[in-house]
């Protein structure tokens, strides 16, 4: 390109000026045209860079507390008697619920902490779990009963929130779960050492509790839920996409049936992806009876969905192997497939695989068609037993749970769901990571 | 038998079956693999292919065909009182696969023996109770002839089961057998296992067919449904959209014209975000930005795309929402108070602007790239400066393709579901106002399928029609898009 942008030609020889070195108000004009036009595209650039610093600094800052969760910290003595009376009682925890009330407030006192609360008010500090966690680990370990254990109880999501700065004392004067004068409480035992805030592993790890405790709530099952569709459609969509790659790119005659085909692959790249749910829908789960919610038909809408991807990333990479190995290979007495199955396709392998990578992350993100086979409106308490039942059996997705809390309205639910995507954008960017090194390493120019 | 087993034994057998198939290859020949046609392992993959290949394909065919089967069969035996209860003649079979289901969970868990589960009657015991106990709910009391059907349901299928499974294996021994049986040194095994490959190969390429296949009857069919329930006119000419939430029919208002506004609304203003900037950020990236810049801008630009679109649903929902209020709403830094929710046309307009950012620019870009480097060098070396060869040269050249750009962009905005879902709201209304919360095609699907609707209710049938009219419209702007830059691109090749 040339430079165009110097000084312009002259003025007509019929104008007063002369002077060759002075710029005539036209040729200022144009130039200044130009400039404003560079600008724009400088501006448009930067106003799409913004707005992705924007959407990063969103999703970690509203989404980084989720990873800490408050606990409050108690040494509780099991008594044999306590325990035995409280589960011959018709409803179990609420003994257990006392016994951990009883062990704050003794707690409390020693430490010299004092307050006019009677012990149920006092219990909103802790989450409403907390007996039930007591009581599972009793029945798990009832040799360890007559000792003194400690436990980490959850502290309610408001308390949980206040450590985070989210819950305010004005927020909580109509607050039905928790007063102002709670919060004064906590202070007080987050300086005695019994609340604190720690790293939370059973937000990454844990199961999705109740739609009303959300500082129990955790993504692992529904990490687990999106294992289990990749697996599906890396099974399915990986060695069908290659074939169909294959099949079109070196076997195909040219004819209406195969532009039929091509057709087909290119529109359905283009079809919105909740029409795809909508197939999903009427086809695996009324059509073939599949039980509703299950990975495995997550995992089969999702690949047809991945497949255009797939095909269309790796007839690119098929392409792209010279047709002197097809001839080479030939020529030393190959049959046409052996040619292809012996040396392109192993050559073409990096990009297949760096297409497929890609095709993956795309359905790991995907929402919408998960939404109509009903991975969503459920709570992924359990985590699958085994492997059948954990293509078979009902469960999450990451993206669907992240929707789910989202529509939970809560800003504690709102906090983990951020804290999802910034899980789910990292198992992304791993995968992409994967993906550019792959083609780094392994890309050949011919 | 389940599934599972059937799938490994025939698998197990094609491994047995190569393994065999290629000794007896080598033995027929004397050890001496040169007076063999193929090499021997083309003998095994033939056995091998020929075992396993056509009793999958009959197990899937099978698996897919049974509950169709069964199903037609006990509906035509449903007592029209059922069907009455029940509301139609699909909610009726629904109960009672649902019982079949309950009653195969409940022997599965071990509440019953399998002889229990034959012989139950009402009368005897409480089904529904001694089902709850293994976790199947049963919305209503079950009546005898339900469970009958039920029954004959489950024995329906176990004999289809038992069939498909003695089937299966036997295609799958006695195509086993049989290549085993031609394996013979003059036996073109390659030439066979090559054509079996090419076929599984047009079989794999065909699946894209199917899909779309699939998609267009299973939108036809309740498409279909829906209109003989509800009247046409009404659908694509009602301006009102209030389906009861009874989901039993009547008093439902199903007027698609509300819908289709929103959409259309959402998709504008999202345009009107991202091809003024996708284009400019092309324009400079590909004319203008030195090697070093475009190698870090372009990437950066494209990770818009690469995020999924429930984080932008997310972002829209709490971010750019509770933003445009403090702005625009009630008391706001305008003081205008336009919008009174966070959820709007603009939200969601907006996020999906930036994400189509990424999708206009690098479609944009390779359009300009691909103009004739001969056009910029005739307009340069004639005086013009570089923008105004830009804008006169370059663009009317590259209009066609940008305009095919815009729609695909316009046919993506207008099938983007979570961003709408999450930030647009739930009400449908023909507004002007971009501040007011509308609903688009794409998140009434979403709420009409989700939760408990029943399948064959107006309600939930609208679905699909819905879903008929986004597929009709964003397929009409995609072959309509890459007709023109098919177009476009063989003018300048």
């Amino acid at each position: 390109m040339s430079d165009a942008s110097i000084p312009g030609p002259a003025a007509p020889a019929t104008g007063k000026k002369s002077s060759l070195l002075e710029l005539d108000a036209r040729t200022k004009r144009r130039n200044a045209a130009e400039t404003r036009f560079k600008a724009y595209g400088i501006v448009a650039i930067l106003i799409g860079l913004c707005f992705l610093v924007a959407l990063l600094v969103a999703i970690v800052r509203n989404g980084a507390p989720a990873f800490t969760q408050t606990f409050v910290t108690l040494d509780i003595e099991l008594e044999a008697e306590a325990i035995e009376a409280a589960e011959a009682s018709v409803v179990k925890t609420s003994q257990y619920r006392d016994m951990i009330r009883a062990e704050l407030m003794g707690r409390m006192a020693a430490e010299g902490i004092e307050t006019d609360m009677d012990a149920n008010t006092l219990g909103q500090i802790l989450s409403s779990s907390e007996a039930g966690q007591m009581r599972d680990f009793v029945l798990e370990n009832p040799d360890r009963i007559g000792e003194t254990v400690t436990f980490n109880f959850l502290a309610s999501s408001r308390v949980d929130g206040y450590s985070k700065g989210r819950v305010t004392r004005e927020s909580l004067e109509r607050d039905p779960n928790l007063s102002p004068a709670h919060l004064d409480l906590v202070d007080q035992l987050e300086e005695a050492g019994i609340i604190e805030r720690t790293f939370n592993w059973s937000f990454v790890f844990g199961a999705d509790a109740s739609d009303s405790r959300p500082e129990q709530a955790g993504i692992g099952v529904a990490m687990i839920g999106s294992f289990f569709m990749m697996l599906v459609v890396l099974a399915l969509a990986l060695p069908i996409g290659v074939a169909a790659s294959i099949y079109l790119e070196e076997f195909a005659p040219q004819n209406r049936f195969t532009d039929f085909i091509e057709v087909n692959i290119s529109n359905l790249a283009a079809v919105p992806s909740i029409v795809f749910g909508i197939l999903g829908l009427a086809v695996f789960i009324q059509l073939v009876g599949l039980p509703q919610s299950a990975p495995i038909v997550g995992g089969l809408t999702l690949t047809l969905m991945t497949l255009p991807t797939i095909v269309i990333s790796t007839r690119a990479s098929l392409k792209a192997v010279p047709p002197s190995i097809r001839a080479a290979a030939l020529g030393v007495g190959a049959s046409k497939m052996q040619s292809v199955f012996h040396h392109v396709l192993p050559l073409a392998l990096p990009g297949i695989l760096t297409g497929t990578i890609i095709g993956l992350a795309q359905a790991l993100g995907e929402t919408a068609p998960l939404l109509l086979i009903g991975m969503v409106g459920f709570i992924a308490s359990n985590y699958p037993e085994g492997v059948a039942s954990g293509f078979l059996d009902p469960n999450s997705a990451m993206p669907a749970q992240i929707y789910e809390w989202a529509k939970r309205a809560d800003p504690a639910f709102y906090e983990r769901a951020w804290g999802g995507i910034i899980i789910l954008l990292l198992f992304l960017m791993t995968m992409n990571l994967i993906a550019i090194l792959l083609r780094r390493r392994f890309e050949r120019r011919w | 038998m389940s599934l599972l087993w059937i799938v490994s034994i025939v698998l197990a057998l094609a491994v047995v079956g190569y393994f065999v198939g290629r000794q007896r290859a080598l033995s027929t020949a004397g050890g001496d693999h040169r007076k063999l046609h193929s090499l021997p392992s083309y003998y095994g993959f033939n056995v091998a292919l020929t075992g396993a290949v056509p009793a999958l394909l009959l197990l899937v065919a099978w698996t897919l065909l049974q509950p169709l089967y069964v199903e037609s069969r006990v509906a035509a035996n449903i007592p029209a009182e059922t069907i009455e209860a029940a509301g139609s003649q699909g909610l009726a079979l629904t109960e009672v696969r649902r019982l079949a289901n309950g009653l195969d969970l409940a022997v599965e868990r071990g509440a019953m023996t399998a002889e229990e589960a034959r012989s139950l009657s009402t009368d005897a015991t409480d089904v529904r109770e001694q089902l709850g106990e293994v976790g199947v709910a049963l919305g209503s009391n079950v009546s005898s002839e339900t469970l009958s059907l039920a029954q004959r349901y489950r024995s329906i299928s176990a004999i289809g089961t038992t069939v498909m499974t003695v089937l299966v294996l036997g295609i799958a021994l006695a195509g086993t057998a049989y290549a085993f049986m031609k394996t013979s040194p003059t036996f073109r095994a390659r030439n066979t296992v090559e054509r079996g490959v090419l076929m599984l190969l047009l079989g794999a390429a065909c699946i894209a067919i199917l899909t779309t296949l699939g998609i267009v009857l299973s939108l036809i069919f309740n498409t279909i449904e829906f209109l003989r329930l509800y009247p046409a006119a009404e659908f694509f000419f009602g301006t009102t959209w209030s389906p009861s939430f009874t989901g039993r029919g009547g008093g439902s208002e199903l007027g698609i014209l509300p819908l289709l506004w929103g959409t259309l609304y959402i998709s504008i203003v999202a345009l009107i975000v991202a091809v003024p900037i996708g284009l400019f950020a092309a324009i400079y990236l590909s004319e203008y930005a030195s090697p070093t810049v475009r190698s870090i801008a372009k990437p950066l630009l494209e990770v818009l795309a690469g995020i999924p679109t429930i984080v932008y649903g997310l972002f829209a929902l709490l971010t750019v929402g509770p933003l445009l209020v403090d702005v625009f709403g009630d008391g706001g830094l305008l003081g205008v108070g336009w919008m009174d929710g966070g959820t709007a046309v603009m939200t969601a307009g907006l996020v999906m602007g930036i994400m189509l950012i990424p999708f206009v620019s690098s479609l944009s870009d390779d359009i300009i790239n691909s103009v004739p480097q001969s056009m910029r060098d005739g307009s340069l070396g004639l005086g013009a400066t570089h923008s105004e060869t830009v804008r006169q040269v370059i663009l009317p050249a590259a209009l066609p393709g940008i305009v095919g750009a815009i729609l695909l962009a316009a046919s993506r905005a207008i099938g983007e579901t979570m961003i709408v879902v999450l930030g647009a709201g739930a009400a449908a209304r023909l507004s002007l106002n971009p501040f007011d919360a509308m609903t688009t095609v794409t998140a009434k699907i979403v709420s009409q399928l989700t939760g408990d609707a029943d399948f064959t209710s107006p309600e939930a049938l609208v679905a699909f029609a819905l879903g008929m009219t986004l597929f009709v419209f964003t397929l009409g702007l995609n072959v309509f898009a890459l007709w023109i830059v098919r177009r476009y691109r063989e003018q300048y090749e």
